[in-house]
């Protein structure tokens, strides 16, 4: 593949990044100061910044509800990003949009979907945009295995397939939709539905190596920039923490050594080993590289602790582009506290 | 001018809008063949499925059976510089995407905090009144109210359809429209020129003094037969047509309640949650100190809608039960 030197190391950045933002926000919303639940990414970073990095600076992105990582992945900065989930006027959406709905359209993310699958066909949309327009951008959709299983996903294929859409469907197969295990809801193999649509489905089994899914990912970009249609991408991966932090099962739903395996992959650490083995970088570039990502995840928390929540009034903006009166606003921000 | 019908309306108004912006695509089932009459720009049945010959296969996208991927990709491309028009046949198959309407086009915008911009228009017509039973007849525009983030018209003339419809088209929001096929046929005199009607602004169809008669829809010719009946009993009544639902013209009912004294509301959607229980509550709100009378509806009845015709033609408001409405609120 003869990746540059620069490239192999932003990728290891970018997990680096992803792993430490997600670390400090599984932190924060034990302490309390994110509102709400977040899903981590932890263990699937491979995956996601091997897909990220195939995509140029200028094409689309929708994730799911485990989505931090996807910005990032894409090159967004982790200050708005951490002040969206504590749910500061600083952050991505300026707080109204949290942990399941980040987005940034600076780096091509239009948004995460609270509801599973249903970002897929926005994917499309952009996908169709793209191609209306001939501007060559391509369009990632990414879903979970649970998501594999809703309707709206062979929609899309369908109508991806038949207008040649420049899309890639990713579907990040940790091997459970909460705690659920995919085989026993899922009928077939997931990369092999894509014969029915008539586009190439491949499985990277080795989702913690992210030069394999980079590769694959690629390959599929390229052909959807070449105006030869969609593909779908399945890749195996395993994720390190509960569904959602702060989820507390009755069950163990996840067998301990199955667990203790997928932890002996830790694609970061997998990642370090190779890029020292293959005379990339030093341990102590690597070293000093995992300090500036830590520092970076500091100044991230510091920016969502120092940016204002917003101010009330907000709640009424952005509904529509222009003002549209909205019945009970006045009433609500003029009541008593 | 020249004489259009409601249908013909439609058609010129998505012709001028694909003419004037590249961006617009028309995208939906049997689109390509012109089947729903809007996207052909002749009159004579030769001529049907000449957008096609006019704009392309680019612009004009037949789609395969998939409402869900349809709208939602409708809204991926609104979000990433499209102008889509959505042709989704019949209002009752806009069920069929749910979950793409409400929680991709109504919350996109919101939830990224502005970073999205979706002008798509998604059209869609009622098809009551034809005995087509249950599956075909509905008139959900009350549902899609209760979400906040999308717009709705409901034309009720054709000169109407053709203003809001390029009023749609230019919106930076999702815009739905409810189109009436009891009044597909209907034909007036309409501008030929471009011209616009803006969202959120009430049209007085016939002044008077005695009763206000808010009419959406179909509802407002029949809301018209039954003003000029009772006209000659000396009652005056004056007929306003919303034409947008969202945003609502709230303004010009207000006014005219406080003129009259009294209210009817004549609307085709079943009772329960309808636009007439919003207007309603408005008033109630409102204008309570002017009203002389309790407010009346006239809506249809909560039940299904049944196909034989001798079930169907009394469930929904016609010139008879508006008639009656109004002299029960003049006591
Ligand atoms: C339509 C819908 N149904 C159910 C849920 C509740 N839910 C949230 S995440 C999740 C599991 C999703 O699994 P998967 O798609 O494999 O993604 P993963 O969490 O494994 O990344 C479920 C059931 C939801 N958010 N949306």
């Amino acid at each position: 593949m003869g990746l540059a030197p620069e490239v192999l190391l932003e990728m290891q950045r970018r997990m680096l990044r992803i792993r430490g933002f997600d670390e400090r926000a599984s932190k924060m919303v034990k302490r309390g100061f994110i509102p709400g639940t977040v899903h981590t990414s932890i263990g699937q970073e491979a995956q996601v910044v091997g897909a990220c990095m195939a995509l140029g600076e200028s094409d689309y992105m929708t994730g799911n509800h485990r989505s931090h990582g996807h910005p990032i992945g894409k090159g967004s900065p982790l200050g708005p990003l951490m002040a969206e989930l504590v749910g500061k006027s600083g952050g991505v959406c300026g707080g109204k949009g949290g942990s399941l709905h980040l987005a940034d359209f600076s780096v091509g993310s239009l948004g995460e979907s609270g509801i599973v699958g249903s970002s897929i066909p926005i994917a499309v949309g952009a996908g169709l945009s793209a191609s209306v327009l001939g501007n060559k951008r391509v369009s990632l959709a990414f879903f979970g295995d649970g998501a594999a299983n809703q309707g709206c996903l062979y929609e899309g294929m369908n109508l991806a397939g038949v207008w040649k859409l420049p899309v890639v469907f990713l579907c990040e197969n940790n091997q459970y939709a909460l705690s659920t295990p995919a085989h026993t809801v899922t009928s077939g193999v997931i990369a092999e539905r894509a014969a029915g649509f008539g586009m190439p489905g491949v499985r990277v089994e080795d989702g913690q190596d992210v030069l394999a899914v980079y590769e694959a990912v690629n390959t599929a970009v390229e052909r959807a920039r070449a105006g030869e249609g969609p593909s779908l991408v399945e890749v195996v991966t395993y994720r390190f923490h509960e569904h959602s932090e702060g989820l507390r099962l009755g069950t163990d739903y996840r067998d301990a050594e199955e667990k203790a395996a997928w932890l002996q992959r830790d694609p970061i650490v997998l990642f370090r080993r190779w890029l020292a083995e293959n005379g990339v970088a030093s341990d102590a570039e690597l070293d000093a590289l995992e300090a500036e990502v830590a520092a970076e995840v500091d100044a991230a928390e510091a920016f969502a602790k120092d940016s204002p929540y917003p101010d009330p009034a907000m709640a009424f903006a952005d509904l529509y582009t222009e003002p549209v009166p909205i019945r009970g606003a006045v009433e609500l921000i003029g009541a008593p506290a | 001018m020249t004489v259009m019908s409601y249908l013909g309306a439609i058609g010129a108004a998505q012709r001028e809008a694909m003419e004037a912006d590249e961006r617009v695509v028309i995208i939906g089932e049997d689109v390509e063949a012109n089947v729903y009459g809007t996207t052909g720009a002749g009159k004579s049945r030769r001529d049907k499925g000449d957008f096609l010959e006019m704009f392309g296969r680019n612009r004009i996208r037949n789609t395969p059976i998939s409402e869900e991927v349809i709208v939602g990709a409708a809204a991926g491309a609104a979000m990433t510089g499209l102008r889509p028009i959505v042709d989704l046949s019949y209002s009752s198959f806009l069920y069929m995407a749910m979950d793409q309407f409400v929680n991709q086009v109504a919350k996109n915008r919101y939830m990224f905090g502005g970073q999205a911009s979706l002008p798509v228009v998604f059209r869609s017509a009622m098809f009551y009144g034809l005995n087509t039973g249950a599956h075909h007849s509905d008139r959900p525009y009350p549902m899609f109210m209760n979400v906040p983030g999308l717009k709705i018209i409901a034309p009720a003339s054709p000169s109407d359809a053709k203003g809001l419809l390029r009023s749609a088209v230019d919106s930076e929001d999702p815009v739905l429209t409810f189109e009436a096929c009891p009044l597909w046929g209907m034909k007036e005199e309409v501008d030929e020129a471009e011209y616009r009607i803006p969202l959120g602004v009430a049209r007085t169809v016939r002044p008077g003094s005695d009763v206000t008669v808010v009419a959406i829809s179909s509802a407002v010719p029949e809301a018209v037969r039954a003003a000029d009946a009772l006209a000659e009993d000396g009652i005056s009544v004056e007929v306003i047509d919303p034409r947008t639902l969202v945003p609502l013209d709230t303004d010009a009912v207000l006014e005219s309640v406080a003129r009259t004294g009294r209210l009817v509301v004549a609307d085709p959607a079943h009772r329960t949650c309808s636009a007439a229980a919003e207007i309603s509550a408005v008033v109630a709100e409102d204008a309570f100190d002017a009203l002389k009378a309790p407010i009346v509806r006239v809506t249809t009845p909560d039940t299904q809608i049944p196909f034989s015709p001798a079930l169907e033609k009394q469930l929904y408001p016609n010139r008879d039960n508006i008639a009656a409405a109004v002299r029960r609120v003049l006591g």
